[in-house]
């Protein structure tokens, strides 16, 4: 049996939190006690994470990540970098999650039931490091920047995205259920993106391709006719980045 | 109290100081008020800080002649690279300020890493005249450093109408009100005709090209600029950051280029008291080979990329006017900022990172681009290769310098890493090992048995850069009258094993002490006094009659600037500690034939 660490928002949080201690490997094998001690910076402070959450551990202890299973619950929206550089096991976010939500992510796998914040799977502005493995899906919206860097691993987002989802893709698969606002898949050089609704400002330096029947995007099969896109080719003159976007 | 005074003993270490001749003899170093004597009386004994360096090894303090520390170009790197900055960061203590980056640390976080690796004595190798002011003030920011900077005036205007019209005087009277203007310290040139060329996005190609609108070819400019330098009588030679930088094939170019100089007769007319050395402590060269690694390209494309710094090493290995600085790569992430617009774009062009481009007006240019050099990489695995080569192909140490031009082909707190591959053959075997194969296969660095002794090393990090800036009045050696900077580190030369690589490293890193004009400032590593440091600038004289004639050029020409004539010179209140060099005082030369 998995062994269960679940963490419970208490109170809306005031400055946002950096977590980058909540993934498995963090707290894999830990006692109750030690996770509560764990540090959280939250402006210039450094507070113990039961400062903001209550922790209760369910199942077998186990010290491998692979056998882990966090479940937050809770309103998690002011709480960034949950899951940042993970590379094994599972976490569930039972409401909606902060900025750079599984950042440089390698192996695992993320569940969102609310919306996420902007930059998920992404390191902070200025690199260009994204998630390299795993796997994020996020039933509700996710904001911008979504998926920047990605190398490998797949984004699910079951709602709309805002800006610049795919930002430098070089691999992987990022699959928007909904819609996206505008410059998808800027700078792009590999790996594909879905937009199974309508974006409204498409980036300028896609061409299109073909217009396919129900195409597989990676490993997942899209239902209706879609049009296929390569790009960017602002980057560069030969891009290996795929775009498929429902046909209007 | 004594540590205040800046008296102090250091007792019994094995000493390495080249410019004295002193290789590992065990001796006591004193020093009153900051400077180095011969003894100190009991009563100064009895206050002095006494510091036990019995099996430990004492250099002079670390002298860096080529560093990118101050200035707009090493801010854009920081103002592009946010991600350079949020993943290393150093907290403040007690006395010293926080500060933050990896490859472009914030002017704080330099000036306490240098110290704490030993160093006390850093130049900027590239100040843009226009971005003086901004140049002072992030040194003026830089504790503990003893700091200068080179100035760019390679593909400056008034130089390169006054070289065509072959007016030597002239261009000297400009370098020289240039320098007591904008309180620079020599004369960097930088892919000289190239970067005006870039102002239409183009480059030139060969020595012997004019460039676009002045129509003067590299080799004039080079050859000009060395001449004024020679008879204004600098401290330091020219600082030549060669054409082609960067490109397959570019040895032959570098090796043309330092022909230009030969036969030239070295000239430091600096008016100084110079501390007591055994050895010649002025320069020998004419001309200053800035990061011989991106010079020393062999092939004629990226696939058939190879070392050529063998012929180059051949060449300075046959004259006695040259000196170089490496500019080694040892991997990891870096940022390239150099004034070689061209270089940087094409750059990009084969990397798509980040670019930022400037131009100076009237004066030079600048790129900056995020830089990661792999081990897994072919080309990143040559440049390791021609980066070391370059240091040991060069037979004699004082012709060399160990940089790695920070932070364009690593970091200065990588200075302790690449030692270790100096003095050890196994170190560099075992990171070949991890290496793509062309570092091997491409360059004779694996065919290489030199091994840099503990000596060797305080002639490239101390003993030379000095020497070759013309510093060495005080800096680089321990004789009487030099400053009371000295390096102890924790290594027992008796007992040194150097292919115990990862100790090595550690102990070059952390020395026990670094002293400032015989004061601690770091301990292990941590900082423990933060001093002011000095700044360093040169002032030429030229005839008045000269300098009146040159001004009016100056002025007619002022209204192409977009800052007024008022608003150019760098004040004095810019500087901390000013030191200002008088030379060519009283005047010599540089009169109207």
């Amino acid at each position: 049996m998995l062994s269960e660490i679940i963490l419970r928002s208490r109170e809306k949080i005031g400055i946002m939190i950096e977590a980058e201690v909540i993934k498995p490997e963090s707290l894999a094998g830990k006692s109750k006690e030690e996770i509560e001690g764990l540090l959280l910076w939250q402006g210039s402070e450094r507070l113990p994470l039961s400062r903001f959450f209550d922790v209760e551990l369910k199942g077998s202890p186990s010290s491998s990540p692979e056998e882990t299973h966090i479940l937050m619950q809770g309103d998690f929206s002011r709480v960034k970098r949950i899951g940042e550089g993970m590379k094994a096991g599972s976490m569930e976010i039972d409401g909606p999650a902060g900025m750079h939500l599984g950042a440089e992510m390698a192996g695992g796998s993320i569940l969102v039931k609310g919306d996420a914040g902007s930059w998920s799977g992404r390191e902070m502005k200025g690199g260009w490091r994204g998630m390299t493995g795993g796997q994020i899906v996020i039933e509700g919206n996710a904001r911008s920047q979504l998926g920047g860097g990605l190398v490998g691993g797949q984004i699910t987002v079951g709602g709309d995205v805002e800006n610049f989802c795919g930002i430098r893709q070089s691999g992987g698969l990022i699959l928007v259920k909904g819609s996206a606002v505008r410059g998808v898949g800027a700078e792009m050089n590999g790996g594909t993106i879905a937009v199974c609704q309508h974006i409204l400002q498409p980036s300028p330096g896609f061409m299109e391709m073909a217009r396919e029947e129900s195409p597989k995007a990676g490993e997942v099969q899209l239902e209706g006719r879609y049009v296929k896109f390569s790009g960017d080719y602002a980057l560069s003159k030969n891009p290996k980045g795929t775009l498929y976007c429902r046909e209007v | 109290m004594a540590a205040l005074t800046g008296t102090a003993i250091i007792r019994n270490g094995s000493v390495f100081d080249p410019l004295n001749g002193i290789n590992g003899d065990k001796k006591d170093i004193f020093i009153r008020e900051g400077k180095v004597v011969p003894a100190l009386s009991s009563a100064e004994q009895r206050d002095a800080l006494v510091i036990d360096a019995s099996g430990k090894t004492v250099m002079p303090g670390g002298v860096d002649s080529h560093s990118h520390v101050a200035g707009t170009k090493v801010n854009a790197g920081r103002l592009m690279r946010p991600e350079d900055h949020y993943k290393s960061v150093r907290a403040k203590t007690a006395i010293t300020h926080s500060g933050s980056g990896y490859t472009v640390p914030s002017v704080y976080k330099q000036g306490y890493e240098y110290a704490a690796m030993g160093y006390t004595t850093v130049f900027e190798a590239a100040m843009p005249p226009l971005e003086a002011r901004h140049t002072h003030e992030e040194m003026r920011a830089t504790p503990i450093l003893d700091m200068g900077a080179y100035m760019v005036l390679g593909n400056n205007w008034f130089i390169m109408r006054y070289l065509k019209q072959g007016d030597i005087e002239k261009a000297a009277a400009y370098v020289s009100w240039m320098l007591r203007t904008h309180k620079g310290y020599g004369i960097k040139c930088v892919n000289p005709g190239g970067v005006e060329n870039w102002g239409w996005a183009k480059n030139v190609g060969g020595l012997d090209e004019p460039n676009i609108h002045f129509e003067v070819t590299p080799r004039e400019l080079i050859r000009g600029l060395a001449e004024v330098n020679e008879m204004l009588g600098l401290p330091m030679s020219l600082h030549l950051h060669a054409n082609n930088l960067g490109h397959p094939g570019n040895w032959e170019i570098a090796r043309d280029s330092l022909m230009i100089t030969s036969g030239m007769d070295a000239n430091n007319k600096s008016q100084l008291e110079w501390g007591e050395t055994k050895e010649n402590a002025r320069r020998r060269q004419t001309v200053y080979l800035a990061h011989a690694q991106f010079s020393a390209y062999g092939g004629t494309s990226w696939r058939d990329y190879c070392s050529g710094a063998p012929e180059l090493a051949k060449y300075i290995n046959q004259v006695e006017d040259v000196v170089i600085d490496s500019g080694s790569v040892p991997f990891g992430p870096a940022t390239c900022m150099t004034g070689d617009g061209p270089a940087i774009h094409d750059l990009y062009m084969l990397s798509g990172q980040k670019w930022s481009n400037t131009d100076v007006e009237l004066e030079c240019g600048s790129g900056v681009l995020p830089m990661v050099y792999l081990k897994s990489s072919p080309v990143s695995a040559v440049q390791w290769a021609i980066g070391l080569e370059v240091m040991l192909l060069i037979d004699d140490p004082w012709k060399t310098i160990m940089t790695t031009d920070h932070p364009n082909g690593g970091i200065f707190t990588q200075y302790p890493q690449l030692i270790t591959w100096l003095m050890s053959r196994k170190a560099r075997d075992d990171t070949a090992r991890e290496c793509h194969k062309w570092a091997y296969d491409r360059s004779t660095l694996g065919s290489v048995d030199r091994e840099f002794s503990l000596y060797d090393v305080a002639i490239v990090t101390r003993a030379n850069p000095a020497r070759t800036i013309g510093m060495a009045y005080r800096k680089g050696h321990l004789g009487l009258g030099a400053d009371g900077d000295v390096t102890i580190y924790d290594i027992d030369p008796a007992n040194l094993d150097q292919n115990d690589t990862a100790a090595l490293t550690a102990r070059l890193a952390r020395p026990d002490y670094t002293i400032k004009d015989g004061r601690i400032v770091a301990r292990q590593g941590e900082i423990v006094s933060v001093p002011e440091g000095r700044r360093f600038y040169c002032r030429p004289y030229v005839d008045e009659d000269l300098e009146k004639d040159m001004l009016r050029d100056v002025k007619d020409w002022f209204k192409y600037y977009t800052v007024g004539f008022a608003n150019y010179p760098v004040p004095d209140k810019y500087l901390k500690n000013p030191v200002a060099i008088p030379v060519n005082q009283p005047l010599e030369a540089v009169m109207r034939r």
